[in-house]
C-alpha cells in the first residue's frame, strides 16, 4: 500500500494499535555518496571516483526502469537534515521505529556490491558496508540487526566475508538478492550456503538485484510495473532452483527467507513441483523427498507487499496453506509501498497468529528469542 | 473421478510431425532443396524431450514413432474415451526456434499446410492452430491471413517464451489481425530458447524448465494487460495453453495491488487486471497444479471468482493425468458443462458458428 502519513506530530502512533513489532525488511541508505569511504582502502576509493561501479546493467545513476518516486521511497521520509530516505537513524527513529514500536528491525541494504562485474571490488563495497551498518546503526540502536551484505557472484570471497562476521551479534543474516547471473541454486553460490549454515545464519534473499539476465524468459519488457510485479516471478524460480539443486539436501539446517516478492505465489508452485517431480524425479535423484516439504522446512517469507484480495478469506486460505508461522512482518520502510503495520491484519485472526506474525515468527527464525 | 459430458471440446491436443521430412512435401523448391543440402535435422524442442515422462503418457506412448504422431492413436486415446465434439490441434513442432524469418516462415507455412491434409481432413472433429513465424510480424499477418480462408483454423498459436514480451506493440498488428478474423490467440508453454528460460538464467535440469513455464505465463500475462493490448482489441481473447492455472488468483492479487499504486505510468489500462482476465483471458485445464483433494480445490476455484476462465483440454499426450481423469475430483456437473462446452464454445468463435449452422 501506498498509504502516507506525512501530516502526524513527531512521535506520535499512526494508529493506537501498539502492539510490538519485528520490521524484516528496513533499506537503510547511505547520506551521502562518499559515506563508505572511511571504511573503504584508498584504492578503491579512487576505482570509484574514476570509474563507478560497472554493474549487469548500462545505468550509471539509477535504475534502468525509473521508480514511482525518487530512490523508490516516500516522500514524507526525507531526513529533515537533508540526505535521501533512510539515510538517518534519528528520523527512522521518530518516523517509525518508535511510533510503529518496532521491537526488531533488520537492515537490508540496498545498492551495496551486489550485481557488480567487478569482483574484487564488489567484495570491497559489500565489507565496507557491513563495517557501515554496525556504525552508523546497529552500535547506535539495539532494535536494529544488520544483514551481512556478501559480493554474490565469488562464492569464495562471500564465504570469507560471512566467516569473519560469524558470530558477531549484530548480524542476523546472511543477504543476497534473487536476481543473480546463475539461479540461486547453482553451485557457485553453493559456498554462501555453506558457510551460512555452518555460521548458524539464515540467507535472506531480497527482491531485486541485477545479473544479466532480462526480467522475463522473453527478454525485457517496458515498464517499472512489470519489473515490481516480475521480482515474484523471479523469486519463485530462484526458489525451484535451490529446491532442484538440492541445496537443502547439502544444508538440512540451513533457513531461508524470501524477502519483499509476496508470498501466495508459493502453494501453487509447491503443488506444481511436486507434481512434475512425481514424473520427473529420475532427471534430479538428489532430491529425496517430494519439494513441497523443504520448501515446508527451510523457506520464509516477509510480509509486504503483501498481497490484497478483494476478499480478506481468500489470502487466509493461503496462509493457511503456507503457515501462519512462516511469515515474518515488514514494512520495506522507506520505500513508497510500505505496508502499514495495523492495517495488513483485519480483525478475527487470532491472537497466537497474530503475536507469530508481527514478532515471535521473526525472533524466532533470527535466533532471538 | 469427475464424469465427463459428451460433446465437449479439447481444447489441447498435441498432433506430432513425424520428422522434418514428413514437411518436405509442403515446401516448395527453394527449401526443400536447403533442408536436404544442409543436412537439417529433425526440430524438435527442448521444452519437451522425446522420451521424457512428462512427453507422452506412458500407455500413450506408441510402439515406435513420436507420440501423438498417428491420428488413430489420438481418436484411441484422446477424441473417442472423451467424447469430444471436436479437438482442436496445437502443433508444437520446433519452427519457432530458427532464426532465420524466411525460414521460420517456410516452416510455419507447410506445418500450416500439413496439419490441414493429415489431420483436419482425416477427422471432421478436429481443428486447427495457425502457427506463425513471430519474428516477424508481416509475414505472421500474411500466414493468418492465408490459413484463416480455411474456417477449421480457430485460432493463432504463440509459445510464451520469445524474443520479446507478448504485450509489446511489436505484436500488435498480429492481435489486430486475430480480432479481425474471430480468432483467439493460443499461448502455448514453450520457448524459442532465443532468452533463458527463466528470468533468473538457465537452470541446469528439464524439470526446472517445465516448473518455469507458470512463471513465464505470469509475466507475459502482466505485459499483456500492462501494455494495452486488451484497451486496444477489447474483443480479443487470448488462451493460456498448458500453463497451469492455480497461481493466478494470486498473480492477480499482487498485480491489481501495483496497478492501483502506479497506474499513472500505464494509464491507457482502463480495467482493473481481475476485469480484464474475466473479460478476454482463459486457461486450459491441464495441468492441473493442486492436490487431489476437491475441498482445497473448489477453494482454489472459488479464488478465481469466475465460473467461465477454464477450458477442458487433456493435453494429449503429454502426461498430466491417469486413466479417464481429465477432470479433477470435486466438479460440480454445473462447472463440468461449463469446461467441457460452454466456455470453449464461447470462446472459440468459429466453433460457434459451426454449432449454430448444424441443425
Amino acid at each position: 500500500m501506498n498509504i502516507q502519513f506525512r501530516d502526524l506530530p513527531e512521535g506520535t502512533a499512526s494508529v493506537s494499535a501498539k502492539t510490538a513489532i519485528a520490521d524484516c525488511d528496513i533499506h537503510p541508505a547511505r547520506a551521502t555518496k562518499t559515506e563508505l569511504y572511511p571504511f573503504l582502502a584508498k584504492r578503491w576509493q579512487e576505482h570509484l571516483e574514476t570509474y563507478d561501479k560497472h554493474a549487469y546493467q548500462g545505468m550509471m545513476e539509477g535504475p534502468p526502469y525509473p521508480k514511482a518516486q525518487p530512490n523508490a521511497s516516500r516522500r514524507d521520509a526525507y531526513p529533515p537534515e537533508g540526505g535521501p530516505q533512510g539515510s538517518s537513524l534519528s528520523f527512522m527513529q521518530t518516523q517509525h521505529l518508535n511510533p510503529n514500536n518496532v521491537v526488531l528491525g533488520v537492515l537490508n541494504p540496498l545498492a551495496t556490491g551486489q550485481g557488480i562485474r567487478n569482483q574484487d571490488l564488489a567484495d570491497a563495497i559489500c565489507s565496507a558496508t557491513n563495517d557501515w551498518q554496525i556504525e552508523k546503526w546497529t552500535s547506535k540502536d539495539s532494535r536494529l540487526k544488520a544483514s551481512i551484505v556478501v559480493a554474490n557472484e565469488d562464492g569464495p570471497a562471500a564465504a570469507a566475508e560471512i566467516r569473519k562476521r560469524a558470530g558477531d551479534k549484530n548480524f542476523v543474516q546472511v543477504l543476497l538478492l534473487s536476481r543473480n547471473v546463475e539461479p540461486l541454486g547453482q553451485r557457485r553460490y553453493w559456498p554462501i550456503y555453506e558457510a551460512a549454515e555452518e555460521a548458524g545464519l539464515p540467507v535472506g534473499v531480497h527482491a531485486f538485484g541485477f545479473g544479466g539476465n532480462p526480467i522475463t524468459a522473453s527478454g525485457w519488457p517496458s515498464y517499472y510495473i512489470e519489473e515490481m510485479v516480475g521480482h515474484s516471478q523471479c523469486q519463485q524460480t530462484a526458489l525451484a532452483s535451490l529446491v532442484l539443486e538440492g541445496v537443502f539436501e547439502r544444508h538440512p539446517t540451513l533457513k531461508m527467507i524470501m524477502i519483499e516478492a509476496g508470498f501466495g505465489w508459493t502453494p501453487s508452485l509447491a503443488w506444481r513441483l511436486d507434481k512434475v517431480w512425481q514424473r520427473l524425479r529420475s532427471e534430479v535423484p538428489h532430491v529425496r523427498r517430494p519439494p513441497s516439504e523443504y520448501i515446508r522446512d527451510h523457506i520464509y517469507w516477509t510480509t509486504q507487499p503483501m498481497e490484497d484480495p478483494e476478499r480478506r478469506q481468500d489470502l487466509f486460505d493461503v496462509i493457511d496453506w503456507i503457515g501462519w508461522d512462516k511469515l515474518l512482518f515488514a514494512t520495506d520502510y522507506p520505500h513508497w509501498d510500505f505496508d502499514e503495520p495495523s492495517r495488513v491484519l483485519p480483525a478475527g485472526v487470532s491472537d497466537d497468529n497474530r503475536a507469530a506474525f508481527y514478532l515471535g515468527n521473526a525472533r524466532k527464525v533470527y535466533g532471538l528469542s | 473421478m469427475t464424469a465427463i459430458v459428451a460433446g465437449g471440446v479439447d481444447c489441447d491436443l498435441h498432433p506430432a510431425v513425424p520428422h522434418l521430412t514428413s514437411l518436405l512435401p509442403y515446401l516448395d523448391d527453394y527449401w526443400r532443396d536447403q533442408v536436404t543440402t544442409r543436412g537439417m535435422v529433425d526440430l524438435v524442442s527442448q521444452s519437451y524431450p522425446a522420451n521424457s515422462p512428462i512427453s507422452a503418457r506412458p500407455d500413450w506412448r506408441p510402439a515406435q514413432g513420436k507420440p501423438g504422431s498417428r491420428l488413430e492413436d489420438m481418436q484411441a486415446q484422446a477424441l473417442d474415451p472423451f467424447e469430444v465434439a471436436y479437438g482442436i490441434c496445437n502443433p508444437l513442432y520446433g519452427v519457432q526456434m530458427v532464426f532465420s524469418e524466411d525460414m521460420a516462415t517456410a516452416f510455419c507455412r507447410a506445418l500450416n499446410d500439413w496439419l490441414a491434409k493429415e489431420w483436419l481432413d482425416r477427422d471432421s472433429r478436429l481443428r486447427g492452430s495457425i502457427v506463425i513465424p513471430v519474428q516477424n510480424v508481416e509475414k505472421s499477418v500474411a500466414e493468418i491471413e492465408r490459413c484463416a480462408a480455411d474456417k477449421r483454423f480457430v485460432q493463432v498459436l504463440m509459445l510464451v517464451m520469445g524474443d520479446m514480451p507478448l504485450g509489446k506493440r511489436h505484436y500488435w498488428p498480429i492481435y489486430a489481425a486475430a480480432e479481425r478474423l474471430g480468432l483467439p490467440i493460443g499461448i502455448h508453454a514453450g520457448s524459442n530458447y532465443h532468452n533463458p528460460p527463466t528470468s533468473v538464467g538457465w537452470g541446469s535440469y528439464h524439470i526446472e524448465d517445465y516448473v518455469a513455464q507458470a512463471q513465464a505465463f505470469q509475466t507475459q500475462l502482466t505485459s499483456l494487460i500492462v501494455e494495452g493490448v486488451f484497451a486496444r482489441h477489447p474483443n480479443l481473447k487470448m488462451v493460456m495453453l498448458e500453463s497451469g492455472f492455480t497461481w493466478l488468483p494470486p498473480f492477480l492479487w499482487r498485480l491489481h495491488k501495483f496497478w492501483r499504486g502506479i497506474r499513472m505510468e500505464t494509464p491507457w489500462v482502463d480495467r482493473a487486471p481481475l476485469e480484464i482476465v474475466r473479460s478476454n483471458i482463459r486457461f486450459s485445464l491441464q495441468p492441473v497444479d493442486a492436490p487431489d483433494d476437491p475441498a482445497l480445490l473448489n477453494r482454489l476455484l472459488d479464488h478465481m471468482q469466475s465460473d467461465e476462465l477454464l477450458l477442458f483440454s487433456t493435453d494429449y499426450p503429454h502426461w498430466q493425468f491417469d486413466g479417464n481423469d481429465a477432470l479433477p475430483k470435486g466438479l460440480s456437473p454445473e462447472l463440468v458443462r461449463k469446461i467441457m462446452i460452454d466456455n470453449p464454445l464461447a470462446t472459440y468463435g468459429r466453433l460457434r458458428a459451426t454449432q449454430e449452422a448444424t441443425p
